[in-house]
Protein backbone atom coordinates (compact mmCIF):
# COMPACT_ATOMS: atom_id res chain seq x y z
CA UNK A 1 0.00 0.00 0.00
CA UNK A 2 1.01 3.25 -0.69
CA UNK A 3 2.21 5.86 1.96
CA UNK A 4 -0.82 7.52 3.01
CA UNK A 5 -0.98 11.47 3.59
CA UNK A 6 -2.02 12.88 6.50
CA UNK A 7 -4.22 15.32 6.32
CA UNK A 8 -4.42 17.67 9.59
CA UNK A 9 -6.96 19.91 9.38
CA UNK A 10 -9.96 21.13 7.54
CA UNK A 11 -8.09 23.72 5.04
CA UNK A 12 -5.75 21.28 4.27
CA UNK A 13 -8.62 18.48 3.17
CA UNK A 14 -10.57 21.78 1.25
CA UNK A 15 -7.61 21.74 -1.04
CA UNK A 16 -8.56 18.10 -2.78
CA UNK A 17 -11.55 17.95 -4.39
CA UNK A 18 -11.82 14.50 -4.83
CA UNK A 19 -10.07 14.18 -1.12
CA UNK A 20 -12.83 16.97 0.45
CA UNK A 21 -16.14 14.79 -1.36
CA UNK A 22 -15.25 11.12 -0.59
CA UNK A 23 -14.49 12.92 3.51
CA UNK A 24 -18.06 14.47 3.09
CA UNK A 25 -19.81 11.70 2.33
CA UNK A 26 -18.14 9.21 5.27
CA UNK A 27 -19.10 11.77 7.70
CA UNK A 28 -22.78 12.37 5.94
CA UNK A 29 -23.11 8.53 6.65
CA UNK A 30 -21.69 8.31 10.34
CA UNK A 31 -23.61 11.83 11.20
CA UNK A 32 -26.94 10.44 9.82
CA UNK A 33 -26.77 6.62 11.75
CA UNK A 34 -26.09 8.17 14.74
CA UNK A 35 -28.42 10.69 14.73
CA UNK A 36 -31.21 8.35 13.64
CA UNK A 37 -30.58 5.46 16.15
CA UNK A 38 -29.97 7.64 18.92
CA UNK A 39 -33.74 9.24 18.01
CA UNK A 40 -34.63 5.52 17.65
CA UNK A 41 -33.18 5.14 21.25
CA UNK A 42 -35.17 8.70 22.94
CA UNK A 43 -38.56 7.23 21.39
CA UNK A 44 -38.17 4.66 24.48
CA UNK A 45 -37.82 7.42 26.97
CA UNK A 46 -40.58 6.61 29.76
CA UNK A 47 -41.46 3.44 27.43
CA UNK A 48 -38.63 1.03 28.69
CA UNK A 49 -39.16 -1.82 30.61
CA UNK A 50 -38.12 0.00 34.31
CA UNK A 51 -36.69 2.95 35.46
CA UNK A 52 -32.88 2.41 35.36
CA UNK A 53 -33.25 1.61 31.92
CA UNK A 54 -34.90 4.64 31.12
CA UNK A 55 -32.01 6.63 32.46
CA UNK A 56 -29.27 4.20 30.99
CA UNK A 57 -31.32 4.34 27.36
CA UNK A 58 -31.40 7.83 27.48
CA UNK A 59 -28.11 8.30 28.74
CA UNK A 60 -26.43 6.75 25.48
CA UNK A 61 -29.02 8.30 23.25
CA UNK A 62 -27.69 11.18 24.92
CA UNK A 63 -24.10 10.18 24.02
CA UNK A 64 -24.83 9.00 20.69
CA UNK A 65 -26.41 12.24 19.70
CA UNK A 66 -23.38 14.15 21.22
CA UNK A 67 -21.52 12.16 18.40
CA UNK A 68 -23.81 12.82 15.65
CA UNK A 69 -23.43 16.62 16.48
CA UNK A 70 -19.56 16.01 16.33
CA UNK A 71 -19.77 14.29 12.80
CA UNK A 72 -21.96 17.55 11.85
CA UNK A 73 -19.74 19.60 13.17
CA UNK A 74 -16.78 18.08 11.15
CA UNK A 75 -18.57 18.53 8.05
CA UNK A 76 -19.39 22.43 8.92
CA UNK A 77 -15.87 23.14 8.91
CA UNK A 78 -15.45 21.29 5.55
CA UNK A 79 -17.80 24.04 4.31
CA UNK A 80 -20.84 21.59 4.36
CA UNK A 81 -23.60 23.76 6.01
CA UNK A 82 -24.36 24.46 9.70
CA UNK A 83 -24.03 21.68 11.51
CA UNK A 84 -27.54 21.88 12.99
CA UNK A 85 -29.32 22.70 9.48
CA UNK A 86 -27.46 19.81 8.50
CA UNK A 87 -29.10 17.57 10.79
CA UNK A 88 -32.72 19.06 10.63
CA UNK A 89 -33.24 21.28 7.08
CA UNK A 90 -32.07 18.38 4.73
CA UNK A 91 -34.87 16.35 2.89
CA UNK A 92 -34.71 12.36 3.97
CA UNK A 93 -33.69 11.12 0.56
CA UNK A 94 -30.46 13.59 0.79
CA UNK A 95 -29.60 11.02 4.19
CA UNK A 96 -27.01 8.75 3.81
CA UNK A 97 -28.09 6.61 7.17
CA UNK A 98 -28.17 2.77 7.04
CA UNK A 99 -31.35 0.85 6.82
CA UNK A 100 -31.23 -0.80 10.38
CA UNK A 101 -31.03 2.61 12.07
CA UNK A 102 -34.26 4.20 10.37
CA UNK A 103 -36.42 1.46 11.07
CA UNK A 104 -39.17 2.36 13.95
CA UNK A 105 -38.82 0.77 17.35
CA UNK A 106 -41.93 -0.99 16.39
CA UNK A 107 -45.48 -0.51 15.92
CA UNK A 108 -47.83 2.66 16.87
CA UNK A 109 -45.54 5.61 17.16
CA UNK A 110 -44.56 7.41 20.45
CA UNK A 111 -47.70 9.43 20.74
CA UNK A 112 -50.29 6.51 19.86
CA UNK A 113 -50.39 3.44 20.67
CA UNK A 114 -46.53 2.38 21.03
CA UNK A 115 -46.06 -1.42 21.09
CA UNK A 116 -42.52 -1.22 20.67
CA UNK A 117 -40.36 -3.98 20.38
CA UNK A 118 -37.60 -4.69 23.92
CA UNK A 119 -35.80 -7.66 22.07
CA UNK A 120 -35.23 -6.20 18.72
CA UNK A 121 -34.12 -2.59 20.25
CA UNK A 122 -31.51 -4.66 22.13
CA UNK A 123 -30.13 -6.54 19.18
CA UNK A 124 -30.07 -3.85 17.03
CA UNK A 125 -28.46 -1.30 19.20
CA UNK A 126 -25.81 -4.05 19.76
CA UNK A 127 -25.25 -5.20 16.69
CA UNK A 128 -25.37 -1.99 15.60
CA UNK A 129 -22.58 -0.43 18.04
CA UNK A 130 -20.23 -3.83 17.39
CA UNK A 131 -20.23 -2.27 13.78
CA UNK A 132 -20.02 1.68 14.91
CA UNK A 133 -16.90 -0.12 17.06
CA UNK A 134 -15.42 -1.85 13.86
CA UNK A 135 -15.92 1.61 12.66
CA UNK A 136 -14.22 3.90 15.09
CA UNK A 137 -11.31 1.56 15.09
CA UNK A 138 -10.66 1.85 11.64
CA UNK A 139 -10.93 5.70 11.62
CA UNK A 140 -8.70 6.06 14.79
CA UNK A 141 -6.29 5.28 12.37
CA UNK A 142 -7.38 7.21 9.29
CA UNK A 143 -5.72 9.73 6.83
CA UNK A 144 -8.43 12.99 8.71
CA UNK A 145 -6.37 13.58 11.59
CA UNK A 146 -9.42 15.27 13.27
CA UNK A 147 -11.49 12.40 12.80
CA UNK A 148 -8.72 10.10 13.69
CA UNK A 149 -9.31 11.88 17.03
CA UNK A 150 -12.39 12.31 18.27
CA UNK A 151 -12.98 8.51 16.92
CA UNK A 152 -10.26 7.54 19.35
CA UNK A 153 -12.37 9.64 22.05
CA UNK A 154 -15.63 7.66 21.21
CA UNK A 155 -14.45 4.01 21.00
CA UNK A 156 -13.80 5.01 24.87
CA UNK A 157 -17.28 5.91 25.67
CA UNK A 158 -18.57 3.41 23.33
CA UNK A 159 -17.23 0.47 25.52
CA UNK A 160 -20.13 1.60 28.60
CA UNK A 161 -22.83 1.10 25.92
CA UNK A 162 -21.26 -2.20 24.49
CA UNK A 163 -21.34 -3.26 28.04
CA UNK A 164 -25.08 -2.66 28.71
CA UNK A 165 -26.06 -4.41 25.51
CA UNK A 166 -24.01 -7.34 26.28
CA UNK A 167 -25.78 -7.34 30.01
CA UNK A 168 -29.06 -7.18 28.19
CA UNK A 169 -28.53 -10.23 25.77
CA UNK A 170 -26.99 -12.38 27.96
CA UNK A 171 -30.65 -11.99 30.06
CA UNK A 172 -32.53 -12.56 27.61
CA UNK A 173 -30.85 -15.71 26.01
CA UNK A 174 -31.19 -17.40 29.52
CA UNK A 175 -34.57 -16.24 30.58
CA UNK A 176 -37.65 -17.73 29.23
CA UNK A 177 -38.46 -19.63 26.06
CA UNK A 178 -40.54 -16.72 25.15
CA UNK A 179 -37.54 -14.02 25.46
CA UNK A 180 -35.52 -16.21 23.98
CA UNK A 181 -37.52 -16.91 20.88
CA UNK A 182 -38.30 -12.97 20.57
CA UNK A 183 -34.66 -12.45 20.63
CA UNK A 184 -33.94 -15.04 17.87
CA UNK A 185 -37.02 -12.97 15.86
CA UNK A 186 -35.13 -9.58 16.50
CA UNK A 187 -31.90 -11.32 15.17
CA UNK A 188 -33.52 -12.56 11.79
CA UNK A 189 -34.76 -9.15 11.27
CA UNK A 190 -32.05 -7.50 11.81
CA UNK A 191 -29.77 -9.66 9.87
CA UNK A 192 -31.56 -8.77 6.84
CA UNK A 193 -30.99 -5.26 7.05
CA UNK A 194 -27.62 -5.03 8.51
CA UNK A 195 -25.03 -5.82 5.07
CA UNK A 196 -26.29 -2.51 3.74
CA UNK A 197 -24.15 -0.79 6.93
CA UNK A 198 -21.28 -1.94 5.88
CA UNK A 199 -21.43 -0.23 2.48
CA UNK A 200 -19.77 2.88 1.40
CA UNK A 201 -22.03 4.52 -0.84
CA UNK A 202 -21.35 5.91 -4.50
CA UNK A 203 -18.11 7.59 -3.37
CA UNK A 204 -16.61 4.25 -1.68
CA UNK A 205 -13.65 3.43 -4.17
CA UNK A 206 -12.67 7.37 -3.32
CA UNK A 207 -13.09 6.74 0.76
CA UNK A 208 -11.09 3.67 0.53
CA UNK A 209 -7.91 5.30 -1.78
CA UNK A 210 -7.45 8.24 0.48
CA UNK A 211 -7.43 5.81 3.25
CA UNK A 212 -10.49 7.10 5.27
CA UNK A 213 -12.06 3.49 5.25
CA UNK A 214 -11.68 -0.28 4.56
CA UNK A 215 -13.63 -2.23 1.69
CA UNK A 216 -16.93 -3.00 2.50
CA UNK A 217 -15.74 -7.03 2.65
CA UNK A 218 -13.42 -6.20 5.47
CA UNK A 219 -15.56 -4.50 7.49
CA UNK A 220 -17.86 -7.26 7.08
CA UNK A 221 -15.97 -9.74 8.18
CA UNK A 222 -14.32 -7.75 11.14
CA UNK A 223 -18.18 -7.22 12.13
CA UNK A 224 -18.79 -10.69 11.58
CA UNK A 225 -16.34 -12.05 14.14
CA UNK A 226 -17.61 -9.59 16.68
CA UNK A 227 -20.73 -10.36 16.42
CA UNK A 228 -20.41 -14.86 15.92
CA UNK A 229 -18.43 -14.19 19.26
CA UNK A 230 -20.76 -12.28 21.06
CA UNK A 231 -23.57 -14.33 20.53
CA UNK A 232 -21.55 -17.55 21.10
CA UNK A 233 -20.81 -16.54 24.51
CA UNK A 234 -24.76 -16.32 25.67
CA UNK A 235 -25.69 -20.12 23.64
CA UNK A 236 -26.91 -18.75 21.06
CA UNK A 237 -26.11 -19.83 17.46
CA UNK A 238 -25.32 -17.10 15.70
CA UNK A 239 -26.25 -17.09 11.39
CA UNK A 240 -24.57 -15.09 8.99
CA UNK A 241 -26.58 -11.64 7.59
CA UNK A 242 -28.13 -11.46 4.18
CA UNK A 243 -25.31 -10.55 1.72
CA UNK A 244 -27.22 -8.12 -0.37
CA UNK A 245 -30.30 -5.96 1.18
CA UNK A 246 -33.15 -4.36 -0.54
CA UNK A 247 -32.22 -0.98 -0.29
CA UNK A 248 -29.16 1.44 -0.15
CA UNK A 249 -29.43 3.77 2.77
CA UNK A 250 -25.59 5.29 1.42
CA UNK A 251 -26.93 5.90 -1.59
CA UNK A 252 -30.41 7.84 -0.49
CA UNK A 253 -32.75 4.60 -0.78
CA UNK A 254 -34.81 4.81 2.32
CA UNK A 255 -37.93 3.84 4.03
CA UNK A 256 -41.59 5.03 5.17
CA UNK A 257 -40.14 5.01 8.61
CA UNK A 258 -37.10 7.41 7.51
CA UNK A 259 -39.10 9.84 6.37
CA UNK A 260 -41.32 9.51 9.74
CA UNK A 261 -38.57 9.86 11.77
CA UNK A 262 -36.65 13.38 9.69
CA UNK A 263 -39.64 15.05 9.92
CA UNK A 264 -40.39 14.64 13.60
CA UNK A 265 -37.01 15.17 15.11
CA UNK A 266 -36.97 18.10 12.97
CA UNK A 267 -40.48 19.72 13.44
CA UNK A 268 -39.42 22.46 16.13
CA UNK A 269 -36.62 23.39 14.13
CA UNK A 270 -38.30 23.72 10.82
CA UNK A 271 -41.07 26.52 12.52
CA UNK A 272 -37.98 28.74 12.24
CA UNK A 273 -34.33 27.62 11.75
CA UNK A 274 -33.43 31.20 11.99
CA UNK A 275 -34.44 31.07 15.96
CA UNK A 276 -31.49 31.04 18.73
CA UNK A 277 -32.14 27.89 20.87
CA UNK B 1 -1.79 49.15 36.91
CA UNK B 2 1.01 47.05 36.74
CA UNK B 3 1.60 44.75 33.68
CA UNK B 4 2.64 41.27 34.15
CA UNK B 5 5.11 39.48 32.49
CA UNK B 6 3.70 36.64 29.91
CA UNK B 7 5.10 34.00 32.18
CA UNK B 8 3.57 35.38 35.51
CA UNK B 9 0.36 36.42 33.30
CA UNK B 10 0.37 32.83 32.47
CA UNK B 11 0.36 32.03 35.85
CA UNK B 12 -2.38 34.08 37.00
CA UNK B 13 -4.47 32.70 34.45
CA UNK B 14 -3.82 29.33 35.49
CA UNK B 15 -4.61 30.65 38.97
CA UNK B 16 -7.72 31.92 37.78
CA UNK B 17 -9.07 28.84 35.63
CA UNK B 18 -8.78 26.95 39.38
CA UNK B 19 -11.83 28.86 40.73
CA UNK B 20 -13.86 27.52 37.41
CA UNK B 21 -15.64 24.31 39.09
CA UNK B 22 -17.26 21.79 36.60
CA UNK B 23 -20.81 22.81 36.86
CA UNK B 24 -22.06 19.31 37.30
CA UNK B 25 -19.80 18.98 40.12
CA UNK B 26 -19.36 22.52 41.68
CA UNK B 27 -16.20 21.44 44.38
CA UNK B 28 -13.83 20.19 41.87
CA UNK B 29 -11.95 22.84 39.27
CA UNK B 30 -11.64 22.34 35.70
CA UNK B 31 -7.81 22.07 36.40
CA UNK B 32 -8.28 19.39 38.75
CA UNK B 33 -10.46 17.44 36.62
CA UNK B 34 -7.19 17.12 34.48
CA UNK B 35 -9.47 19.50 31.11
CA UNK B 36 -7.26 22.35 31.10
CA UNK B 37 -4.34 21.19 28.37
CA UNK B 38 -2.81 24.25 27.45
CA UNK B 39 -3.09 28.12 28.54
CA UNK B 40 -1.15 30.50 26.09
CA UNK B 41 -1.28 34.83 26.04
CA UNK B 42 0.34 36.86 23.55
CA UNK B 43 -1.00 40.52 22.59
CA UNK B 44 -3.84 40.51 25.26
CA UNK B 45 -5.25 37.70 23.27
CA UNK B 46 -5.78 34.37 25.60
CA UNK B 47 -5.99 30.64 23.70
CA UNK B 48 -7.34 28.15 26.14
CA UNK B 49 -7.18 24.35 25.48
CA UNK B 50 -9.56 22.27 26.88
CA UNK B 51 -10.05 18.69 26.33
CA UNK B 52 -13.51 17.34 26.85
CA UNK B 53 -14.35 14.20 29.05
CA UNK B 54 -16.91 12.83 26.95
CA UNK B 55 -17.44 14.14 23.21
CA UNK B 56 -21.11 15.19 23.75
CA UNK B 57 -20.99 16.38 26.82
CA UNK B 58 -23.73 19.13 27.33
CA UNK B 59 -21.94 21.12 29.63
CA UNK B 60 -18.83 22.27 27.35
CA UNK B 61 -20.83 25.39 26.56
CA UNK B 62 -21.32 26.39 30.04
CA UNK B 63 -18.02 25.32 30.71
CA UNK B 64 -16.51 27.39 28.27
CA UNK B 65 -18.68 30.65 29.24
CA UNK B 66 -17.71 29.86 33.23
CA UNK B 67 -13.98 30.23 31.42
CA UNK B 68 -14.28 33.23 29.61
CA UNK B 69 -15.60 35.34 32.00
CA UNK B 70 -13.45 34.13 34.80
CA UNK B 71 -10.45 35.19 32.47
CA UNK B 72 -11.66 38.59 31.86
CA UNK B 73 -11.33 39.60 35.32
CA UNK B 74 -7.20 39.77 34.30
CA UNK B 75 -7.22 43.36 32.76
CA UNK B 76 -4.61 42.35 30.35
CA UNK B 77 -6.87 40.23 28.62
CA UNK B 78 -8.79 41.52 25.36
CA UNK B 79 -9.81 38.53 23.94
CA UNK B 80 -10.35 35.02 25.35
CA UNK B 81 -10.46 31.96 22.42
CA UNK B 82 -11.61 28.65 24.22
CA UNK B 83 -11.45 25.70 21.93
CA UNK B 84 -12.19 22.45 22.51
CA UNK B 85 -9.40 19.44 21.17
CA UNK B 86 -9.22 15.84 21.55
CA UNK B 87 -5.56 15.37 21.18
CA UNK B 88 -4.49 14.26 23.90
CA UNK B 89 -7.76 12.40 24.57
CA UNK B 90 -8.70 13.38 27.90
CA UNK B 91 -8.87 9.89 29.91
CA UNK B 92 -9.69 9.80 33.71
CA UNK B 93 -5.96 9.40 35.19
CA UNK B 94 -5.71 13.07 34.39
CA UNK B 95 -7.89 13.79 37.00
CA UNK B 96 -5.64 15.01 40.18
CA UNK B 97 -5.83 13.38 43.36
CA UNK B 98 -6.81 16.70 45.00
CA UNK B 99 -9.54 16.68 42.47
CA UNK B 100 -10.32 13.09 43.65
CA UNK B 101 -10.82 13.75 47.13
CA UNK B 102 -13.24 16.85 46.65
CA UNK B 103 -15.43 14.04 44.32
CA UNK B 104 -15.08 11.78 47.22
CA UNK B 105 -16.38 14.47 49.23
CA UNK B 106 -18.89 15.34 47.14
CA UNK B 107 -20.36 11.76 47.10
CA UNK B 108 -18.75 10.72 43.80
CA UNK B 109 -16.39 7.88 44.21
CA UNK B 110 -13.48 8.78 42.01
CA UNK B 111 -12.34 6.46 38.92
CA UNK B 112 -9.35 3.72 39.45
CA UNK B 113 -5.95 5.42 38.46
CA UNK B 114 -5.47 2.38 36.22
CA UNK B 115 -8.08 0.56 33.97
CA UNK B 116 -8.78 -1.87 31.03
CA UNK B 117 -10.90 -0.36 28.51
CA UNK B 118 -14.15 -2.32 28.74
CA UNK B 119 -13.34 -4.04 31.80
CA UNK B 120 -15.40 -3.75 34.99
CA UNK B 121 -14.04 -1.73 37.61
CA UNK B 122 -14.06 -1.71 41.54
CA UNK B 123 -15.59 1.41 43.31
CA UNK B 124 -15.47 1.45 47.14
CA UNK B 125 -18.35 3.69 48.81
CA UNK B 126 -17.47 7.28 49.00
CA UNK B 127 -19.13 7.27 51.95
CA UNK B 128 -17.89 4.61 54.26
CA UNK B 129 -15.45 2.67 52.21
CA UNK B 130 -16.83 -0.21 52.37
CA UNK B 131 -15.45 -2.12 48.82
CA UNK B 132 -18.54 -3.81 49.07
CA UNK B 133 -21.09 -1.95 46.76
CA UNK B 134 -23.28 -2.66 43.95
CA UNK B 135 -23.83 -1.64 40.26
CA UNK B 136 -27.32 -0.46 40.19
CA UNK B 137 -26.48 1.29 36.70
CA UNK B 138 -23.72 1.73 34.28
CA UNK B 139 -25.62 4.98 33.59
CA UNK B 140 -26.68 8.08 35.78
CA UNK B 141 -27.56 11.45 35.20
CA UNK B 142 -24.62 11.87 33.11
CA UNK B 143 -22.59 10.31 30.31
CA UNK B 144 -19.45 10.21 32.91
CA UNK B 145 -21.00 8.94 36.10
CA UNK B 146 -22.66 5.33 37.34
CA UNK B 147 -25.52 4.77 40.07
CA UNK B 148 -24.00 2.72 42.79
CA UNK B 149 -25.38 1.06 46.39
CA UNK B 150 -23.73 0.52 49.18
CA UNK B 151 -25.01 -2.07 51.31
CA UNK B 152 -22.96 -1.58 54.19
CA UNK B 153 -23.96 2.04 54.84
CA UNK B 154 -26.95 1.80 52.91
CA UNK B 155 -26.24 5.24 50.61
CA UNK B 156 -26.82 5.35 47.38
CA UNK B 157 -24.08 7.37 45.66
CA UNK B 158 -22.63 8.09 42.06
CA UNK B 159 -19.15 6.96 40.65
CA UNK B 160 -17.07 8.57 38.07
CA UNK B 161 -16.35 6.20 34.92
CA UNK B 162 -12.99 5.08 33.92
CA UNK B 163 -11.88 6.25 31.15
CA UNK B 164 -8.89 4.82 29.02
CA UNK B 165 -7.21 4.65 25.70
CA UNK B 166 -6.96 1.28 24.40
CA UNK B 167 -3.56 0.61 23.11
CA UNK B 168 -3.17 -0.15 19.64
CA UNK B 169 -4.71 -3.15 18.69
Amino acid sequence: MAELQRIVNAEQAKEQAEYLAALKELLFQMADDDLMIAYRGSEWLGLAPHIEEDVAFSSMSQDTMGHAVMFYTLLEELGAGKADDLAQLRDSAEFRNTILVERANGTGNYMVNPHFDWAYSIVRFYLYDLFKLVRLEVLSQCSYIPLAQVSRKMLTELNYHLMHWRVWIKQLANSTEDARERLMAALEKVNADIGDAFKLGPMADAIIRHGLMIPEKEIRERWERKANEAFHACGINWTKPAESPQLEGRAGQHTEDCVDAVRTLSEVYRLDPATSW
Amino acid sequence: MTLLADDSLEKALWALLEEVKDPEMPPVSLVEMGMIHQVSIADGIVAVEVLPTFVGCPALKLMKKSISEKLSELEQVREIRVNFVFDPPWTSDRISDAGREKLRSFGIAPPPKSHKPGEMWEVNCPYCGSPYTKMENLFGPAACRSILYCPKCKNPFEAFKPIAVSGSN
